[in-house]
């Protein structure tokens, strides 16, 4: 018995203070988002809590238009990702096509190629395509992803043949199998990919950065970092309010959803 | 499944989206990077022209892109280490049945889903001279003030640090969900045989988290060199391109020095490392496979 309190506790000591030493940075921000300027490095437990630096915040800059972007951004991604992903990753689960092999593994170069790192050649074609500076260009170089195609594709493939050749006994036409069928018995995937697309691209900012130049464009990440540059003179307490309001979203989510996210996350690297 | 002449229609009418997309974005582009970057960039005075290899010389002699480089290996070595040891850590203490398990995984996880832009905001602020928290304890106990993100000796160091903040949770899912997949009866056979738990964890548990070793190493090196996002509001590349990172350079290039070319030559070069790292992935995996 007190062999195994002592165990019990000293894991259970060293794995807290790791988790407060973990979370720290984060409550300081917090700390500092929260109370008056002057509070922001001398802590004082009886500091006056306030939310001006919020307000200050959402005035100083046009953060209800970054946040309408952002959402714009990741929903178009996530519904044209749904979307072009299933298509093709039921003919490579279904069909035995020409070439289907050299295909799929010409689409998984995705894998390792991603956008950011073509942003020079992606901006010329964006000049081209005349989509520099729209929300659409943002979205658009993600739309197709290998990532998707090749989660789902593993996905269909477990699914029963005989399912499908019911449905077309019943009479359903491809896109009633698609719905009825493979995309209901895939829905764990589907969360699963959807949590990582939205945490992914709430947070991207490279691609943003070089693509847009205007309010009605730019995603909060780029927003933010304009709004912190050390050029525009803001105090500290102010950043740190933007800071959060900027991730509480996400932030929120994942601590109501915090199982869904983290097995998501799982679930979709391990694949 | 289909084998007749309509459903070859269909499969690639499936696949036209994403292939139209993917090839706009990644197979199109990357391969007129590789032409770019034997042509000079063009200006209204000269015109671009072919000029071989010039490019490539131009930047084996570049001193900013060889630190670039230099600064991206330490990177890569200095963030993986420590973020997988500490993702190890992690996973054992949030697998092993401690009270308040759920919170304890939740501090661990949350700075992987930040943005790296917030990261950076909060971060700046600990390094700031004088007034950052950093300074303040160091000055209380007694230490001098420190420019921590002036300092070419220090500022790496700092970006390092904030990578494996931000890095280590997500690791940890993985090697998390290769615990719960130890079988228990070895626990169960271990305790029988009287193993300590540290010669339980030695003998049977590191071995078996080996492959998912290898695979956050090989995942977490690939990021280290597309993840950039920091420098921007924290270091810029300086003091004197001390933190400067390839991927940053690019960007500098195209887009601040606007020489379209060089950084296309220089994106060449990127996309070599990631392919010979995505390679030796491959093959390790195979690897392994094989032995199984």
């Amino acid at each position: 018995m007190k062999k195994y309190f002592k165990n019990f506790s000293i894991e259970l000591f060293s794995a807290w203070i790791l988790a407060l030493f973990w979370i720290s940075p984060l409550l300081y921000a917090f700390w500092a988002a929260f109370h008056p300027n002057e509070y922001a490095i001398h802590f004082n437990v009886l500091a006056p809590l306030t939310l001006e630096n919020f307000i200050e915040a959402w005035e100083q800059a046009p953060f209800a238009r970054y946040f309408f972007n952002t959402f714009l951004i990741v929903s178009s991604i996530l519904i044209a990702q749904f979307i072009v992903c299933t298509l093709a990753a039921y003919a490579f689960a279904r069909y035995n096509f020409y070439g289907s092999n050299i295909l799929f593994a010409i689409i998984l170069i995705q894998l390792m190629i991603v956008p950011e790192v073509l942003i020079v050649e992606n901006y010329k074609i964006m000049t081209n395509l005349n989509l520099v500076d729209t929300i659409f260009g943002v979205g658009l170089p993600y739309m197709a992803s290998a990532f998707g195609i090749f989660l789902l594709r593993q996905t269909f493939k477990t699914i029963p043949k005989e399912l499908e050749e019911a449905a077309r006994v019943e009479g359903c036409k491809l896109f009633g199998i698609l719905l009825k069928v493979y995309v209901p018995l895939a829905k764990p995937t589907y969360l699963a990919y959807g949590l990582v697309s939205v945490s992914y691209h709430w947070n991207n900012f490279l691609w943003p950065l070089v693509i847009t130049n205007s309010v009605d464009t730019r995603p909060l990440t780029v927003g933010l970092a304009i709004f912190g540059a050390p050029e525009s003179g803001v105090n500290w307490s102010i950043i740190s309010a933007a800071t959060l309001l900027s991730i509480s979203p996400l932030l929120l989510g994942f601590i109501l959803f915090q199982k869904q996210f983290i097995q998501s996350f799982m679930y979709a690297g391990i694949k | 499944m289909f084998k007749n002449n309509l459903s070859q229609v269909y499969a690639w009418l499936l696949i036209t989206p994403a292939l139209i997309l993917m090839g706009l974005f990644t197979h199109i582009p990357s391969f007129t990077t590789l032409i770019s970057s034997f042509f000079s960039t063009g200006t209204k005075k000269f015109p671009s022209k072919f000029i071989g290899f010039e490019n490539y010389e131009l930047a084996l002699d570049d001193p900013i892109f060889l630190e670039a480089v230099l600064n991206n290996l330490w990177y890569a070595v200095a963030t993986i280490i420590p973020s997988v040891f500490l993702a190890i850590l992690m996973a054992l203490f949030v697998d092993s049945k401690i009270k308040g398990r759920v919170l304890v995984r939740m501090a661990y996880f949350t700075p992987t889903i930040l943005p790296m832009i917030a990261v950076s905001n909060i971060w700046l602020f600990f390094y700031t001279p004088e007034i950052g928290l950093i300074d303040q304890i160091a000055i209380n106990l007694g230490f001098g003030s420190q420019n921590w993100l002036g300092d070419k000796e220090t500022v790496l160091n700092c970006l390092i640090l904030i990578t494996i903040w931000k890095e280590a949770g997500f690791f940890m899912i993985f090697y998390l969900a290769a615990l719960q997949n130890i079988p228990p009866e070895l626990k169960e056979a271990a305790k029988i045989e009287g193993a300590s738990k540290y010669y339980f964890f030695r003998r049977i548990t590191f071995p078996l988290l080996m492959p998912i070793t290898l695979f956050v190493v090989i995942n977490a090196t690939l990021n280290s060199f597309k993840l950039v996002d920091h420098l921007f509001i924290l270091t810029k590349g300086g003091p004197d391109n001390a933190s400067n990172l390839i991927l940053y350079y690019i960007y500098e290039s195209a887009f601040s020095f606007l020489d379209s070319s060089y950084a296309a030559t220089l994106t060449v070069i990127l996309l070599l490392i990631l392919a010979i790292v995505s390679i030796v992935q491959f093959v390790l995996f195979d690897k392994r496979i094989h032995y199984r």
